[in-house]
């Protein structure tokens, strides 16, 4: 089996009663996976306030990545931990992955 | 819960260190053979070969000289034997060692070849062993302590988790009267004005924007597309997508206390608190400058797992990765992915950092320490004439 097979195979299985998101900041446009979170609905809890509330993804999220909490338009800024984390690179609806491939850098524009 | 306490080498001059080392430290590249030749001789002793110290010139020299020197005088320190190839430099690093009051001698090589230089140096290294060999642990105050932090291979785990955890000690080391030191600057970018408004006061203040602006300048006169670089391959797929979102996790480790001072690279604060320090985010030149400017300790939050060391500094790492906590264990000094499943909440987890931090003080060997790992990298700020 190689490396990249191997690694493959690991997979992160929280209990039952995790949450499978947390929002950093109450007005932010992003939560983060905190497990690999398939397409469906899910707890998402806000660090700064202990509110829960559910959230759908409408795709697989791997643990670490973002997921959309609000419709933005194309170039609209995307806030996370309460400040301007980046803009859009086109429109992101409710529930999709956000990533490198739909924001990027609103300081470095030779950057992602 | 009684303040735990926690002990140290007291060195000369009033500074404490919670590791021993009798050092073999070369001033050039030339002279990374001999010293490690020493160090196979008389095992025990710590040689610290690195790739630089000929034909540097302004700025640059004065920062190697400052590294190199600050390396010897640091407290983890007991003594210092230091070889260069000619006697002007070397003598110049000896007498910065010197002025900690801790034993230092220099040999060169010119006019002596290796060989004779071996038996010489070996011979002064064997007695300083034996001398540290008799030095004592004691009870020493935290606020004795320079602790830096830096985090490396980031996630967006470790601004929810391990960075927020470190921000726990940085408060409480601090309110115990500790010096902290942290940096990245260009890893700043997008929270820099949450730094600045930290500032202690306006010169301060000033002092940080102009060490921030100009980081900022030189990364954007190179031209280069920084894509793929920052963030790095491993913080892309960690998640992170930004520069920007990489330094709010960043900052989440840097607690709530005012920001003391503005320091230059491998300077040791003269001020008590947390210290920002101008300084690369690579995780070898970062915790280089931060023993050469005295710190002891280091915490490191990382999140797709950095498995970087230090020769001198113990380097405790922290992850909140679930993923990272179990397929590589052996760099993992302490677990926090229960932060991630709300299974504690920050302030244990700040506890059991605590406990970390004074069993490691205390001489408890680091993931990294018994690895072996001992990055020493000088920051080369251009290149040599």
């Amino acid at each position: 089996m190689s490396q990249s097979e191997a690694q493959a195979g690991e997979q992160v299985w929280a209990a039952a009663s995790a949450p499978k998101f947390l929002i950093h900041n109450e007005g932010d446009a992003v939560a983060v996976a905190v497990q690999d979170v398939a397409p469906g609905e899910g707890e998402a809890v806000y660090m700064d306030s202990d509110r829960a509330v559910t959230i759908r993804a409408t795709e697989a999220i791997p643990l670490g990545h973002k997921v959309a909490l609000v419709d933005l338009e194309e170039g609209d800024e995307v806030i996370e931990y309460g400040v301007r984390i980046g803009v859009t690179r086109q429109p992101i609806q409710a529930g999709q992955h956000v990533h490198v491939h739909n924001i990027r850098s609103a300081r470095w524009q030779n950057s992602m | 819960m009684a303040e735990q306490h926690v002990t140290g080498y007291r060195r000369p001059g009033g500074r404490a260190g919670i590791r021993n080392h009798v050092v073999i430290l070369p001033v050039d590249d030339l002279s990374n053979a001999v010293c490690e030749s020493v160090a196979r001789t008389i095992p025990g002793t710590l040689a610290l070969p690195h790739a630089y110290g000929r034909l540097q010139y302004g700025e640059d020299l004065e920062l190697t000289f400052r590294t190199l020197a600050g390396m010897g005088a640091n407290p983890n320190v007991a003594a210092a034997v230091v070889i260069g190839i000619e006697p002007n430099w070397t003598n110049r690093i000896v007498e910065e060692i010197a002025r900690s009051g801790k034993p230092v001698e220099g040999f060169s090589i010119e006019r002596f070849g290796d060989l004779k230089t071996l038996a010489a140096a070996a011979r002064v290294a064997q007695h300083m062993l034996q001398e540290a060999s008799e030095l004592q642990r004691e009870p020493i105050e935290r606020e004795e302590l320079t602790i830096s932090i830096k985090c490396g291979e980031s996630d967006t785990t470790t601004g929810l988790g391990s960075c927020p955890t470190v921000s726990q000690a940085v408060d409480r080391h601090v309110n115990s009267g500790g010096t902290i030191i942290f940096g990245e600057t260009s890893e700043l970018t997008g929270g820099e004005h949450l730094i600045a408004a930290r500032c202690a006061d306006e010169q301060v203040r000033r002092r940080f924007q102009a060490m921030y602006d100009a980081y900022i300048a030189e990364i954007e006169s190179s031209g280069a597309n920084l894509l793929g670089s920052q963030p790095t391959q491993g913080n892309i797929r960690g998640g992170l997508s930004t520069i920007e979102e990489k330094a709010m996790g960043n900052i989440a480790k840097t607690g709530t206390v005012p920001v003391v001072a503005a320091l230059e690279p491998a300077v040791v604060p003269t001020r008590k608190g947390l210290n920002f320090m101008d300084s690369s985010s690579a995780a070898g030149e970062f915790i280089t400058l931060m023993a050469a400017a005295g710190a002891v300790l280091h915490l490191f939050p990382t999140g797709q797992g950095n498995i970087v060391g230090n020769p001198l500094v113990p380097v405790i790492k922290i992850t909140a990765n679930p993923l990272t906590a179990r397929t590589m264990a052996e760099h993992i000094d302490l677990d926090v992915s229960g932060l991630l499943w709300r299974e504690y909440n920050l302030h244990e987890a700040g506890d059991r950092l605590m406990a970390l931090i004074d069993r490691t003080i205390n001489g408890r060997l680091t993931c990294a320490e018994s690895l072996g790992h001992r990055e020493f990298i000088i920051t080369k700020l251009y290149r040599s004439a």
